[in-house]
């Protein structure tokens, strides 16, 4: 059998060798190139030691290391296991990382902004450590420990590009709200501990049920709200868009691929091993913030310009359409339905790692792009697909997989999402029942704009001609990064033509969770369909379909051959409408792009735009025309600039407490020592 | 399975050689009511046939996408097109994808025209692709809707079992949720096959095209590829609105009197559809771009009404 255990700790060695390597060599500015390198494939091999270990914890279909440590305090012990969700999350880490580590040997090779390629390695090495023990944590302790090692790490990579004001920007937003979200865990998972008389992840199996119903809610929703931080549901996401783009982008790949997947994984944990059947509300309200995160999340993405800001928000969305799938599966289970609930785990599960794998790719792209025109801003960009064909070709790729569009992966856990949205409605009582569709409604107006918004990111970034000289003197990126992306592509594609090979993954999550092996149910016709529950509730095979698109080739060439043979094809310049010339003057910019849209939903975006034309004789032949255009963020000025000026209110009434005497200070403390002694003896 | 491998090819030549057909037939009703004489039924075809014999100019500025997007087009629209029933409820392939399928696939085409069309550098390409890529959008949710509202009066998104539960109780249409369904398609029909009010198939008007602005750029070979799939798109969504709504004389398999019978009630379903088209065509006057989303609207709440009235009827 496997070596599943020594594989685990190994890879975990190895991260942590990595990470003291990186602490080692942090100074050392010479050798840092070949330093981070050599950094670089200790990480590669650390994710394919843990890729091992999660494939034979996922083969076994049971709980398999479960290790712990006494830590010398009463009742407080350091414990991992890595059972099949573990071991799912794990596998989803190390693909990411694996490939991320290959990117990165190209991309640290001119070193890293802000600092040494050595203390860059250190903090990803640390990352990638501390989330492979987030998804294998098996006691609160451990996980809370390694949830703030997680973001720790992340907030030193976020601003590693110290000297430029953005990054620290982001990274304090960034750090602020991971502090609250983490404050809300604690909380959470001290009531279901206290519950459960246990800190161990076993012992809260299914204690949901056993708590009051006011502290189940309680701590329902101080987990959901503390993990929705971490994975940036609406309204907490504000973080998400701020941190995401100003990160060196092998890691906003990283942190959107995997690290807002710790917020999932945390929910995934919460909802269907911690809680039994949750109450209705329960799954209405996540189903409820599904649908609101997916479709805000992708309006904000279509107002973007800044290419990693619009996939920052593109996360959002797709955090909404997993939550889509998790709300139903907590309706499902509420109603008594355990097949149905499986269907849509597996749904919400799958969209999970299938969104990291394309999210990372577009994010190594969108770091290709930058390093190659050192700009973000898709208005400079443009005609990037002659100057470098292989990273346009794995973006297009990856454009193809978000937008839900077949035969890739995201069609496939999209088509799940959407039959377990249809289910709802024939299994759930009346007034939830219309819940279901509506909710399938919106999630189809998300993913067409998904595709109206990559058709913009991919069409002005890569398409006709550069707009920017930086853009014109592009160049292709080493073939390590290529080789990177490569990977993930393929990954698009392999999880797409071969979802029903992938799905007995799923097999023994679900069968934990709800007692149902489920992929019996979800495929059909000796691994060429999938379908939702059984084939006549409806079926689809992305491997048939990718192959007759190829097939149906066959009628285009038919025709060349029968009449097209002899006709001339020449090439010539775009129509011009008879002007000198075409420049890129004459294309479409992203903002203009997507200027119906923001007609369309003025009422959200509230747009504000400025005007000012400088004329000699007659307005008509203005000089020059300077155009400024911007929406309001909505959730920054109604809610969090009022919590701001609230806190900081509060702040100043405090500070009247603090006033600087130390005669004071040492009435408080007498005053509270007396309020104590009371307490202690009244008790 | 040789009787499968024919199924396949029929449908294979009745969604190429039927789309042009209905494409010429509602352009010389549409000319009659304006009382011209129209060019006849068949010009698309010998549009087509001199289209794909001349040459092309491609743009200087455009790389392989625009290449890439006529035939992506072409193998999406005739895929989706054999995920249908059209003369028998056996859709010969709807095992393989049913209506998710079908609405993604043609997705996947238009993804790729809006690509196209921003490959050339062109402003109208912009203009084309930014306004088609909206109007689907706001218009998908109003299709999905009223999909799932008969889907789910079928139990299923295969179209084989929508179709198959059509035909057990063919006047289900009188049904106030399928009307509801239906009025809501239809009005996604004209929106999404680029019909007046929303986009008009015949101008190049650089202020109202949405489809053509697309296709500017392309000639010969390729045009006549695009525009066929036009066709070909328009003749899915009628399909789907006849026979899914009025199964009325779809053949349950695929006998060979039943089929022939099929065919021609399929024909006469089409040409009923498309006069209804042609109808509202005649009538209206092109809505200014942004009247298009209240239009949609409205499809979107008839078939949450239709939804809603599910579980009342």
């Amino acid at each position: 059998m496997w070596p599943i255990g020594e594989l685990y700790a190994a890879g975990l060695f190895v991260y942590a060798l990595g990470s003291l390597g990186g602490l080692a060599g942090h100074s050392a500015r010479k050798t840092g190139a070949w330093l981070a390198s050599l950094l670089c494939l200790l990480s590669l091999v650390a994710a394919l030691l843990e890729a091992g270990a999660s494939v034979g914890a996922l083969l076994a279909k049971t709980e398999t290391v479960a290790w712990s440590l006494y830590s010398g305090v009463p009742y407080l012990s350091y414990a991992v296991r890595l059972d099949p969700l573990s071991a799912y999350f794990n596998l989803a880490l190390s693909l990411l990382a694996a490939s991320v580590s290959i990117y990165s040997l190209g991309y640290l090779r001119h070193g890293a902004d802000g600092g040494t390629p050595g203390l860059f390695c250190f903090f990803l090495n640390l990352l990638l450590f501390a989330l492979t023990l987030v998804f294998t944590a098996s006691n609160v302790l451990s996980f809370l420990i390694a949830w703030e090692l997680m973001t720790v790490a992340a907030y030193f990579l976020v601003v590693f590009d110290h000297e430029s004001a953005e990054s620290r920007k982001g990274g304090l937003l960034y750090i602020l709200m991971s502090r609250g979200g983490t404050g809300m865990l604690f909380v959470g998972f001290l009531l279901l501990a206290t519950a459960a008389g246990s800190m161990e992840f076993s012992a809260l199996h299914n204690i949901g049920e056993r708590l009051t119903a006011f502290s189940s809610t309680l701590a329902f929703v101080l987990l959901f709200v503390g993990f929705g931080v971490k994975a940036g549901i609406i309204p907490v996401h504000i973080w998400l868009p701020a941190a995401h783009p100003v990160a060196p982008s092998n890691i906003s790949a990283l942190m959107s691929g995997i690290v807002i997947k710790t917020g999932i994984y945390g929910m995934a944990r919460v909802f269907f091993d911690f809680y039994g059947a949750a109450p209705v509300w329960a799954g209405m309200v996540v189903l409820l913030v599904g649908v609101i995160s997916g479709g805000l999340g992708v309006l904000y993405a279509l107002m973007e310009h800044d290419l990693k800001r619009l996939l920052a928000y593109h996360s959002i969305e797709n955090i909404g359409i997993i939550l889509m799938g998790f709300g139903s599966a907590l309706l499902f289970r509420s109603f008594g339905h355990p097949q149905l609930a499986a269907l849509a785990l597996v749904a919400g599960l799958f969209h999970t790692l299938n969104h990291g794998v394309f999210k990372c790719l577009l994010f190594l792209g969108a770091g290709g792009v930058f390093h190659a025109t050192g700009s973000r801003n898709m208005e400079e960009m443009g005609g990037l697909i002659r100057r470098m064909p292989a990273t346009a070709l794995y973006f297009l790729v990856g454009a193809i997989a978000i937008s839900g569009l077949p035969p890739l992966n995201g069609f496939v856990s999209e088509w799940f999402t959407y039959q377990a949205l249809l289910a709802g409605f024939g299994a759930t009582p009346e007034l939830t029942r219309v819940a279901f569709p509506i909710a399938g409604a919106l999630l189809a107006l998300t993913a067409a704009l998904a595709a109206a918004c990559f058709v913009k990111a991919f069409g002005i970034t890569f398409l006709a001609l550069p707009r920017s000289e930086e853009a014109d003197n592009a160049r292709e990126v080493s073939p390590a990064m290529r080789t990177g992306m490569a990977i993930l592509a393929v990954a698009c594609v392999l999880l797409g033509l071969g979802a029903t090979w992938f799905l007995p993954v799923f097999d023994p999550i679900t069968n934990q969770t709800f007692g149902i092996p489920i992929s019996g149910n979800l495929v059909a016709g000796g691994g060429l369909l999938l379908t939702a529950g059984a084939v006549r509730n409806g079926s689809v095979s992305t491997a048939v379909i990718a192959l007759l698109l190829v097939a149906l080739g066959a009628v285009p060439l038919l025709l060349w051959l029968l009449w097209g043979r002899k006709s001339a094809r020449a090439s010539g310049p775009t129509w011009d409408c008879g002007l000198p010339g075409l420049t890129a003057a004459n294309e479409y910019t992203a903002t203009a792009f997507s200027k119906p849209l923001r007609m369309i939903f003025a009422a959200l975006f509230r747009p504000r735009r400025e005007i000012q034309a400088e004329f000699d004789v007659s307005p008509y032949y203005p000089k020059a025309i300077r155009f400024a255009s911007e929406i309001q963020p909505a959730f920054e000025k109604h809610f969090y600039d009022p919590l701001r000026v609230g806190v900081l209110t509060i702040a100043s009434w405090m500070r009247r407490l603090q006033a600087g005497s130390i005669h004071a200070y040492l009435a408080y403390i007498f005053v509270t020592l007396i309020l104590l002694l009371l307490f202690g003896v009244r008790g | 399975m040789t009787g499968q491998i024919l199924a396949v090819l029929a449908q294979i030549a009745l969604v190429l050689f039927l789309s042009p057909l209905i494409m010429g037939f509602s352009r010389t009703l549409k000319a009659r009511l304006q009382t011209r004489r129209g060019a006849g039924v068949f010009q698309p075809y010998r549009d087509l046939y001199k289209l794909l014999r001349k040459g092309m100019v491609i743009p200087e500025t455009a790389s392989w996408i625009f290449t890439a997007t006529p035939y992506v087009l072409f193998s999406t629209t005739l895929l989706a097109g054999l995920l249908i029933p059209a003369i028998s409820a056996q859709a010969p392939l709807s095992l393989f994808g049913g209506v998710l399928a079908v609405v993604y696939l043609l997705a996947l085409g238009r993804f790729f025209l809006a690509l196209g069309a921003l490959d050339t550098g062109s402003s109208f390409g912009g203009l084309g692709s930014s306004r088609e890529m909206t109007i689907s959008a706001i218009a998908e949710p109003a299709l999905m809707l009223a999909v799932f509202t008969v889907a789910l009066g079928a139990g299923s998104t295969n179209l084989s079992a929508v179709a198959q539960a059509a035909l057990g109780q063919s006047w289900r249409f009188l049904a106030p949720s399928q009307m509801l369904a239906f009025a809501a398609l239809f009005i996604v029909l004209i929106a999404e096959t680029g019909r007046i009010p929303v986009d008009n198939p015949a101008t190049h008007l650089e202020l109202t095209m949405i489809h053509e602005a697309m296709i500017l750029e392309y000639s010969g070979r390729y045009l006549a590829l695009i525009e066929w799939s036009a066709a070909m798109k328009q003749l899915v969504l009628m399909t789907l609105l006849v026979n899914v709504f009025f199964p009325f004389g779809l053949s349950a398999g695929w006998s060979p009197s039943g089929t022939i019978f099929s065919l021609l009630a399929f024909i006469e379903k089409l040409l009923l559809l498309a006069v209804a088209v042609v109808l509202v065509e005649a009538t209206n006057a092109k809505l200014r771009l942004f009247r298009v989303p209240e239009l949609l609207a409205v499809a979107f709440v008839l078939s949450a009404m239709a939804l809603i009235s599910t579980f009342l009827f």
